[in-house]
């Protein structure tokens, strides 16, 4: 009996399993992030201390989270194509890396205008802000490397390689706020001993992180659909260039 | 923009900060549609040229 990795190993079969759940995906994360907007707006009070600015905080933490979860999936993908050689492997790490830059540059522009009004400055070379902009390198350097490689076999084996190499960043921002001094809060919902944010704007904020994760989910699956699409014209290309030089070859005789 | 909610005095940095995320996240989805319509639309070029995956000439 298959299992359900081994299943979906299939990227023909993964186009039909995909093609189905995507739409509901894409409705759940709508409903889910209009449902987090409203609560986000008109529920959730002021902060005591912040005001009304800290109403950044339910858009600016979900894509934070997002930086670091999209670039653990890169990373086992990334470990799924070097070790497992799965066939989907890679097509998931290349679909989720513009992902992951979108949501890290959202983290720290969203950052820096949440900074500004609390902490009088857009930008501080603290570790946690300069460790996620490195991590914004990164995903832009994993980029860089598959392009400017030709051998597309190789260009895959690299950039998972620099992939599992740079997961190392994931910890250094995790706890990049409980060493050195920083003006970045330290953690307030993933934390021992539980959450030290109010219900009241714990709530909508956890509504929008679930809605941005599946909103992440439908991108990234799209974005394996059109990569897995990419991939089979390419090959198509290439079988019809070798089959126009056979005929040459063959006229010729 | 009003929201019909008094954002206080740092409303700009409040509302640039949503702008800036729907920008971005409208500009993927917008990627990742035409990206797919290109891909279906060279696929289909080449089924048209008569150039067919092996799956798909078997069925």
């Amino acid at each position: 009996m298959q299992t359900l990795t081994q299943r979906l190993a299939n990227p023909t079969r993964f186009m039909e399993l995909s093609a189905s759940v995507l739409p509901w995906v894409v409705a759940a994360s709508a409903a889910v992030i209009g449902y987090g907007l409203y609560l986000s707006f008109f529920v959730a009070p002021p902060d005591y201390l912040q005001g009304e600015t800290a109403r950044i905080m339910f858009i600016h933490v979900p894509c934070a989270w997002l930086s670091m979860a999209v670039y653990a999936i890169i990373a086992a993908s990334s470990f799924g194509l070097l070790v497992f050689r799965h066939p989907l492997a890679d097509v998931s790490a290349k679909a989720a890396v513009p992902l992951g830059a979108a949501f890290t540059f959202l983290a720290l522009v969203t950052g820096s205008l949440w900074g500004r009004p609390t902490w009088g400055t857009y930008w501080v070379w603290d570790a946690r802000l300069t460790s996620v902009l490195i991590l914004f390198f990164l995903y832009l350097g994993l980029m860089a490397l598959r392009s400017s490689i030709e051998d597309e076999s190789l260009a895959s084996k690299l950039t998972a390689i620099l992939a599992l190499v740079g997961i190392v960043m994931l910890p250094i921002i995790k706890f990049s706020v409980d060493f050195g001094n920083t003006l970045h809060q330290p953690a307030s919902v993933i934390r021992v001993g539980g959450p030290t944010i109010d219900q009241a704007l714990l709530t909508p904020l956890l509504v929008m992180a679930i809605g941005f994760t599946l909103m992440f989910l439908a991108m990234h699956l799209k974005a394996m659909r059109n990569e897995i699409l990419h991939r089979r014209v390419r090959s198509l290309q290439l079988a019809e260039v070798e089959r126009a030089q056979a005929a040459q070859l063959a006229a010729a005789e | 923009m009003d929201f019909g909610i008094d954002l206080g005095p740092h409303a700009s940095f409040i509302i640039s900060a949503y702008a800036v995320v729907t920008v971005v996240v409208a500009g993927l989805i917008t990627w990742l549609i035409l990206d797919g319509r290109e891909q279906e639309r060279r696929l289909a070029d080449l089924a048209a040229r008569g150039v067919k995956r092996r799956s798909a000439t078997r069925t």
